[in-house]
């Protein structure tokens, strides 16, 4: 743990739901049971939303963020090797600094390393699909990893996912907590896919493809793509130091 | 406001491969784990220890699911704030059993907070959900009546859904519904 430092506190600005995906959607079928039928309720946030849990860079190991690298084993993962980078930033434009930024993704075949998974592609010895890393005082993080494949799912008849790296964020307050999707630009899939499809304003779809960055390549090496994250911010108050009305 | 909050996606069914690798069946891959405990050795307050399971629409387990917690100190602060309990961490995670379905929280039970009774802040995510669940665990033995949230549940019997049910000596019972007949209540906040 870490001391809050000067992070912003105060009210959440509420969810625009209309931002992201609906909760029920019968094209992707797993959600139709698990989504609830009441509205949500909605109220102003709390200390219980506005704060949230820390995490230092003691816990955070220097490969952890290195996919190609960081599964226990002596040699590369497999794959076409990539640079993922980006900033997280919060609904205020504010860099989010120091906060816990973790992905997961199947290996160059399509494959997941989970006891679950049994598509046939096979395991890569030299990928676990799963890094970490802390945004910087800039808000910025980037991860060294492999493209992954796409794979097909139980869904409709022939449904695949386009290759996507899952995203999971914190921001300050519990409130924030955020899981996503990165997308890769140019995936002919991802106007096919039911789960992308789930959000229903298509520039808001457009904003989990990462784009890619040649500026930020290294020749030789890895590909680079840029993806952009924005949590949840805090209102602003004409006096942004003092606390408000408790 | 300047910026669009970017789009939940579904956390998928191996969510567990990014937040909780060693349930996922990748043996000490991270040197920590994220949420392992809310508590260290030395946390003030009473210890206890919440179970319980999610069902889904069509009555079934939920073995797939990830759950979070936060909650505040028995003092009812959050960690960071002054005088907040060094030992509470206030954050869990953690997996749904592949068999059983069943959760497990060990903690301590927080202090009332700003006004509101004593709570636990949760969040679940799964294949299927799209934008993660939140919702709070309330206590039984714990005086609810004015507390602002449970108050403005309509209809007011749906409180009930949010409050844990005790199950003998600092043991406690949270079955969460995530839709249809007995339907927790989550929340937008
Ligand atoms: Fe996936």
């Amino acid at each position: 743990m870490t001391d809050t430092g000067d992070l912003p506190r105060g009210r959440l600005i509420p969810r625009d739901r209309a931002a992201h995906p609906v909760a029920r959607d019968v094209d992707y079928k797993t959600s139709v049971g698990r989504s609830p039928d009441w509205p949500l309720l909605s109220m102003e946030s709390t200390a219980s939303e506005e704060t949230g849990p820390r995490f230092g860079h003691s816990m955070i190991g220097p490969r952890d963020n290195n996919l190609i690298e960081n599964y226990p084993g002596d040699g590369l993962a497999i794959g076409e090797r990539i640079r993922v980078f980006g900033r997280v930033l919060d609904e205020n434009a504010r860099p989010v600094p120091h906060t816990l930024v973790e992905i997961w993704q199947a290996n160059a075949g399509g494959r997941y390393r989970h006891v679950k998974d049994g598509y046939f592609a096979p395991l890569d010895p030299n990928f676990g699909g799963c890094g970490r890393t802390l945004t910087d005082a800039e808000g910025r993080y980037e991860f060294m990893t492999i493209r992954p494949g796409a794979y097909p799912w139980p869904n409709r008849g022939n449904d695949w996912r386009p290759m996507h790296i899952h995203f999971s964020l914190f921001g300050s307050g519990f409130g924030q907590r955020l899981i996503s999707q990165m997308y890769f630009q140019g995936d002919p899939l991802i106007d096919l896919c039911p789960i992308a499809a789930t959000v229903k304003d298509r520039s808001q779809l457009d904003r989990l493809v990462a784009s890619l960055e040649m500026s930020a390549a290294r020749p030789m090496d890895y590909l680079a793509y840029r993806f952009d994250i924005v949590l949840r911010g805090h209102r602003q108050t004409m006096f942004e130091n003092k606390p408000e009305g408790m | 406001m300047t910026m669009r909050e970017t789009p939940s996606q579904t956390a998928g069914p191996y969510v567990h491969i990014g937040c909780l690798p060693e349930h996922a069946g990748l043996a000490r891959f991270y040197d920590a784990q994220v949420g392992a405990s809310p508590i260290a050795t030395g946390a003030k307050g009473a210890e206890i220890t919440i179970t319980g399971t999610i069902i889904d629409g069509m009555g079934g387990l939920m073995r797939d699911a990830m759950i979070e917690t936060w909650q505040a100190d028995a003092a009812g602060l959050f960690p960071g704030e002054p005088g907040a309990d060094p030992a509470v961490s206030g954050f869990a995670r953690m997996a749904c059993d592949a068999d059983s379905g069943a959760f497990t929280l060990k903690t301590i039970k927080p202090g009332a907070t700003g006004g509101g009774a004593p709570h636990i802040s949760v969040w679940i995510v799964a294949r299927g959900i799209n934008i993660g669940l939140q919702t709070r665990i309330y206590f039984e033995d714990e005086v609810n009546g004015s507390d602002p949230l449970l108050s403005r549940i309509d209809p007011p019997q749906r409180a009930g859904t949010l409050i844990a049910r005790n199950a003998g000596p600092g043991a406690y019972r949270f079955d969460i519904r995530l839709r249809g007949d007995g339907e927790t209540v989550f929340l937008d906040l």
